[in-house]
């Protein structure tokens, strides 16, 4: 095995930020590169669809580390830069200002980009979020009481829809599914979502495709749904998915499929890891490839993803976590263990869905797949062993 | 070692209480972390520091 005396981490979200703080408490004292495409130091995303967007943070607070912390890491920060594409034969990196880097290890933890309608976009007022600019660049429209739709109600489209009617606007949530979170949690919980949004005022256009945006002066006015509804739009939000970031690696020979391609233990090839949203890896557990787009795994992905990268191919472990995500909505906190599949069949095991309160198991094929509380984080981690019968953690 | 924790930020995700539950528990109606041993013996160190990294709001602090 080469020597390890450099390693690039490319992304500087959660994620990367993790993975050099775990090579530094790993003992690498070598040269630590890190790449972000934002000029700002790491911050997290979970709270820029609720407390940054609400106002209730001012947009600092959502950083990850002081900045003296993320010095003591002894970072090459290189932020404000994009990379443009890796050589694994090579081990270099290439910046969109021109520079190369030689790496012995690369960590890839690029995350996400938004998914974009095929229309709508050029007009003002159609937004996505999933930067801290992007937060802010929405809050300061809704300020102005725009009416608003958001199109998706998965968990970011849920979300905004929360916080913006939490704002007093008048807001429509709009899905292809019949409920809000169908394909996360099924449309039985997501029936539940639904009533929780309409008791807060939100009017949901479920099982609705949207055709097209109408603008005037290079505006949005309206968003027009496949049954011919006219939704007058100040705002528009589209929250339709994300894509992992890996279209600067198209040329790189590095495995490409739904994001990078990894074994068990998160390597891509030799001297390549990847950890967060932007890494699909065969889980141990799982039946076959998985990848996660979720804020606990992007850290403790990025923590094995790092050990390994030192330890070497031959001592590293694999990556087997059982997937742990959560929203808040309104005063609802929805957090789900494993895999709630929209076809499982749900079973409550404690309190009552009438009180608002509880926790069901989702069993599929004789197991338990997965563990949803609603408003019940301290008993659903009492149900988490069922899980754990079936997977290690 | 001494553990500072920040209820405003917590989420209430209960994943210190899965990496380090001599340390931490949940409160029941809304899951925000209780302190159990703001000072606890160095040997639990490793638990305590993969409870502030696992935990998803930066809520726990750990000074060694």
């Amino acid at each position: 095995m080469p020597s390890m005396d450099r390693i690039v981490v490319v992304g500087a979200s959660a994620a990367g930020l993790t993975a050099a703080d775990t090579l530094r408490r790993g003992g690498f004292t070598g040269t630590l590169t890190m790449v972000g495409d934002e000029l700002r130091l790491p911050y997290d995303r979970p709270p820029l669809s609720k407390q940054i967007l609400a106002g209730d943070w001012e947009p600092h607070k959502a950083t990850l580390r002081p900045e003296r912390d993320v010095q003591s890491l002894a970072l090459h920060l290189k932020l404000g830069c994009r990379a443009t594409g890796a050589d694994p034969v090579a081990r270099t990196v290439t910046l969109d200002n021109g520079e190369h880097l030689d790496y012995d290890g690369l960590i890839i933890a690029t995350g996400l980009r938004p998914r974009r309608l095929p229309f709508g976009h050029d007009l003002a007022g159609v937004h996505v979020l999933r930067s801290l600019d992007d937060a802010l660049t929405l809050r300061a429209q809704l300020l102005a009481r725009p009416r608003v739709v958001v199109i998706g109600a998965g968990f970011l489209g849920s979300e905004i829809a929360a916080t913006a009617r939490g704002l007093g606007l008048d807001v429509t949530l709009v899905d292809v599914e019949p409920t809000p979170l169908a394909r996360q949690v099924g449309s039985e919980i997501g029936q539940l979502v639904a009533e929780t949004h309409r008791d807060h005022g939100v009017s949901l256009r479920m099982r609705r495709h949207v055709t097209s945006m109408t603008g005037e002066n290079g505006r949005v006015t309206a968003v027009v749904l496949d049954d011919g509804t006219r939704l007058p739009a100040d705002v528009v939000v589209v929250a339709i998915g994300s894509t992992p970031a890996t279209d600067w690696l198209a040329d790189s020979g590095i495995p490409l499929g739904d994001g990078v391609l990894c074994d068990p233990t998160c390597r891509a090839v030799s001297g390549v890891y990847a950890a967060g949203d932007v890494a699909n890896w065969a889980h141990p557990l799982a039946g076959g490839r998985i990848r996660l787009e979720q804020r606990t795994n992007a850290t403790q992905q990025a923590v094995i993803a790092a050990r390994n990268l030192l330890a070497g191919p031959n001592r590293a472990l694999p990556y087997a976590p059982i997937p742990f995500g959560w929203t808040d909505q309104y005063d609802t906190k929805i957090q789900i263990h494993g895999w709630c599949s929209p076809d499982a069949h749900i079973e409550v095991v404690d309190g009552d869905p009438g009180s608002r309160r509880f926790v069901a198991l989702y069993h599929a094929d004789g197991k338990v797949v997965g563990a949803l509380g609603w408003n019940s984080p301290r008993a659903l981690l009492q149900h988490r062993s069922r899980l754990t019968e079936h997977a290690a953690v | 070692m001494k553990i500072t924790i920040d209820e405003d930020r917590c989420v209430g995700a209960g994943q210190c209480v899965l990496a380090a539950a001599e340390v931490f528990d949940q409160r029941d109606e809304d899951g925000i972390v209780v302190l159990l041993d703001p000072t606890p013996p160095q040997e639990l160190l490793a638990q305590v520091q993969d409870a502030a990294t696992r935990c998803p709001a930066l809520a726990i602090e750990v000074e060694k």
